[in-house]
């Protein structure tokens, strides 16, 4: 009876960390004040590269880099497009979301109808290196062991990286320089701080960190390139709107990613739940599976409609958010 | 004599517009300088040159002697110079302490620790600032928020410093404590701009005044040796004799009266102070003051696009205050104001000519669709009547050259047949040509009996165009004048607050004799 718990837990942090790194990620670009649609589409090119990198050198480390990397590019297109050519911020990113998933479908039945064929993931290193690692005495905690920590490295990064966020943003002076930018990125200018360069700088990282959460998604879901649905499958868009749940704070994207996961995990837990106990959980069996594929994005609509309600729930919104910045500007 | 900064020969132009023209200016170390000018007269553009947010199209800036290019902000801080800028440059969300912190040089990349605190309290009360570190700026006032920026500037280490219009926002008790604080900068050795248009602060506070006008440099004088009526004479120019038609038309009764109106601006600061006055049918009164003495506040307050916190304002014998824009204009009051970009208010640039007329009439037509020929036809007519140079009457408002824009944003006001026009800046930018058009527009209404408010820059078109000038300073009325019994120079000291002639002769001005006003009225 436990275990179902167990699992159940085990099963929200393995199935929504990519939402923590797409949270974090996008928190960091939107502290900078740009507002970036492209989640989806950066992480499926971080996923689709990362991968296949991964695949090639059998190498965890190196998918991580190139990952990493792509989607750091992507980055590095949204900066130039919307800092330097002042292109709008809104378009840009939807067209980078169009761009990386087709680019990931792209790649993906070009390799898939090739004589070689889509690398497989099962039986590799690779594959070895992203499953669950032992830790002494942690993991051998009944219960908190197994569900918390009995997880891939990625895992534990992604929450690393949350943390440190959250530490960069409170107590770091570039981190301060950076939320002043966000909220009047002309106060930060008069003052010599170089807003063209923060703003590059964390928007390619913040877009890298995106990319890692692809490539999870890829490596959890066993590396099969699926022609009809892309791996990211909608997590880039729901991370956009778990950063307004989380009042752009990183700590509480971790939070939220939680509490997110818990509505994500019934749609693959309910009929375990159901089974295990069928007189208080039976009547799970009588919903729909549609109904349960479709909740992660109704409760993401009701928490942007509850969030929205309230400004206070919004104090954490850079000021300045989707406006580029002209320094001449009258 | 040393110089903290010399500035030789320096030009900017946005576009076709030149905002400094071969500007000189000179600084010496440990002295107040004031930078005196009208607004538009390119005080701000000069200074903002200094602080790195503009580059200079010619000339050279010299800073102790030595010439430098200052490229950014960071250059202008590396250099000493601080700049507390009009509008302040702060991050509302952090605290004093944070928003001091983002510029601090050589301190470090973490937060930690109390040393940053210290030397910033240490600044503080060598300068006798009382601040609050941990506040954060949107619960501050307005003082305090300058306070702020002051305190920036002196913890960056800057030598010089400009402040743009510091007094603009503040009561007299804070004007005084500003002062202070500056002269004890002064006798720190720290050279200071102050950038204003108020005559008594630069007698005051100043050692040598600097004038600019149309961004022209007039000349410096010092402060000992110059009085309010010359100050004025080089900020305003001499009188010009322009050729503009002043028909005199019989005038009706009131038509639109204003008492006791008091109106805030967007930052919560009295704009409008207790102002009365009116404009009968067949006269066209002039407001003449300096930009930003409350001209915006008042039209929008007519045209019920602002709240008024207290005061009346009654047409044809009935109230307007609190009703809708629509039911104000519907009463036969309609407003344009030329905003300083042009197109910023108004009009829809993208949109034609018929669309724009449209927008301001799409009511009086029955259902949902638009009745597009009807308005073509209308728009036909303006485009004829006002001579407007345009391709057709299909063409993007924003395609067509300033003074065209302007007509069809006066001739939309005027199709709607009212009888009390506001119009502020309705030349702004224009040639003579086309302004002299406008001038028979105005002419043409009043002749049929409309009353109009004409906000205006130019005192000698005031004087040529209008029966009678009502003169603001810091949206206090300073009296109303008969343009045929006055003096460019009697308003030029009433714009700067020098001259108040509301009550003399035992009359006062603004009120009309035969007022709508009941007696119980204007005791509540």
């Amino acid at each position: 009876m436990f275990e179902v718990f167990t699992l159940f837990l085990f099963n929200i942090i393995v199935y929504n960390i990519p939402l923590l790194y797409g949270t974090t990620g996008e928190i960091m670009i939107e502290k900078s004040g740009s507002l970036n649609l492209g989640v989806e589409g950066t992480m499926a090119i971080g996923a689709v590269a990362g991968y296949l990198a991964g695949a090639k050198t059998d190498s965890l480390l190196v998918a991580c880099l190139v990952s990493f990397i792509a989607s750091g590019l992507v980055g590095l297109l949204f900066s130039f497009l919307t800092v330097t050519l002042q292109a709008n911020q809104n378009v840009t990113g939807l067209t980078i979301t169009t761009f990386g998933v087709a680019f990931y479908y792209f790649i993906g039945n070009a390799l898939s109808n090739s004589s070689a064929g889509w690398p497989k993931l099962s039986g590799t290193r690779l594959d070895a290196h992203s499953q669950a690692i032992h830790i002494p005495v942690l993991s051998d905690i009944p219960f908190i062991g197994k569900a918390v920590f009995s997880h891939g490295i990625l895992v534990y990064l992604g929450v690393l990286i949350a943390i440190l966020m959250w530490l960069y943003f409170k107590k770091t002076v570039p981190g301060l320089k950076l939320r002043a930018i966000g909220e009047n990125p002309a106060a930060a200018d008069s003052l010599g701080v170089n807003v063209a360069l923060y703003k590059y700088t964390h928007i390619i990282i913040g877009s890298g960190i995106m990319g890692l959460g692809g490539l999870y998604m890829g490596l959890n879901m066993g590396g099969t390139f699926e022609g009809s649905n892309c791996w990211i499958n909608g997590y880039g868009w729901i991370s956009i709107a778990l950063v307004i749940f989380a009042n752009w704070s990183p700590a509480k994207a971790l939070l939220g990613t939680l509490i997110f996961g818990f509505f994500n995990t019934l749609r693959v837990q309910n009929a375990a739940l159901a089974y295990t106990f069928p007189d208080t959980m039976g009547w799970l069996t009588n919903i729909p599976s549609h109904f349960f594929s479709a909740l992660p994005f109704i409760i993401t609509l009701i928490v942007l409609i509850t969030t929205s309600m309230s400004s206070k729930n919004k104090s954490g919104e850079p000021q300045a958010i989707g406006r580029n910045y002209y320094r001449e500007d009258r | 004599m040393e110089y903290a900064i010399e500035l030789k020969n320096i030009s900017k132009s946005f576009g076709p517009v030149a905002a400094n023209k071969n500007i000189n200016l000179s600084l010496a170390k440990g002295e107040i300088l004031a930078l005196l000018g009208e607004n538009g007269s390119g005080k701000t553009t000069l200074m903002n040159m200094l602080s790195g947010i503009y580059m200079p199209d010619s000339g050279s800036i010299f800073i102790d002697g030595k010439r430098v290019q200052i490229n950014s902000p960071e250059d202008s801080g590396k250099l000493g110079i601080g700049m507390v800028h009009q509008h302040f440059k702060l991050v509302e969300r952090f605290t004093a302490l944070e928003n001091i912190r983002i510029g601090m040089r050589g301190e470090g990349r973490f937060l930690h620790g109390n040393e940053v605190r210290n030397k910033i309290e240490n600044t503080a009360s060598r300068f006798g600032f009382e601040i609050d570190l941990d506040k954060k700026v949107a619960n501050m006032a307005v003082s305090e928020k300058q306070t702020l920026e002051i305190l920036k500037v002196l913890c960056y280490g800057a030598k010089i410093i400009i402040l743009d219009e510091p007094t603009a926002v503040l009561t007299v008790q804070e004007i005084d404590r500003l002062f202070n604080v500056l002269r004890r900068m002064k006798n720190e050795g720290h050279s200071i701009i102050i950038i204003t248009h108020k005559l008594n602060e630069v007698m005051e506070i100043s050692d040598r005044v600097t004038v600019l006008r149309h961004g022209d440099y007039i000349g410096t004088v010092n402060t000992k040796e110059t009085n309010d009526k010359e100050l004025t004479e080089l900020m305003v120019g001499r009188k010009i004799t322009l050729n503009i038609d002043r028909p005199v038309i019989e005038k009706t009764h009131p038509l639109l009266e204003i008492r006791d109106l008091t109106v805030k601006n967007d930052e919560g600061a009295i704009a409008v102070d207790h102002i009365n006055f009116y404009i009968r049918g067949g006269e066209i009164l002039g407001v003449a003051g300096i930009a930003g003495s409350g001209q915006k506040e008042l039209c929008e307050a007519i045209a019920g696009l602002r709240k008024i916190e207290e005061g009346h304002m009654i047409h044809e014998g009935e109230s307007i205050v609190g009703m809708s824009p629509k039911k104000i204009l519907e009463h036969g009051i309609s407003m344009s104001f030329i905003p300083e970009d042009r197109l910023g208010m108004g009009l829809a640039p993208s949109l034609s000519i018929t669309d724009n007329m449209i927008l301001k009439s799409y009511n009086d037509t029955k259902g949902i669709f638009v009745d597009r020929k009807s308005a073509r036809e209308e728009a036909q007519k303006v485009i004829r009547k006002l001579e407007i140079n345009t391709p057709s009457a299909d063409t993007p408002v924003r395609r067509l050259s300033g003074g065209n824009v302007q007509k069809v944003l006066l001739g939309r006001e005027i199709k709607s047949g009212p009888n009390v026009l506001i119009t502020a800046y309705p030349v702004r930018g224009l040639d003579i040509n086309s302004s002299y058009t406008i001038y028979d527009i105005l002419n043409g209404e009043k002749k049929k009996g409309v009353g109009i408010l004409f906000v205006g820059e130019d005192l000698d078109v005031m004087l040529s165009l209008c029966d009678k000038i009502m003169v603001i300073c810091h949206g206090k009325l300073q009296g109303v004048v008969n343009s045929d019994h006055t003096t460019k120079e009697e308003i030029g000291l009433m714009m700067t607050g020098t001259l108040n002639i509301v009550n003399k002769e035992g009359k006062t001005d603004g009120i009309a004799k035969d007022s709508a006003f009941t007696d119980e009225e204007v005791k509540a």
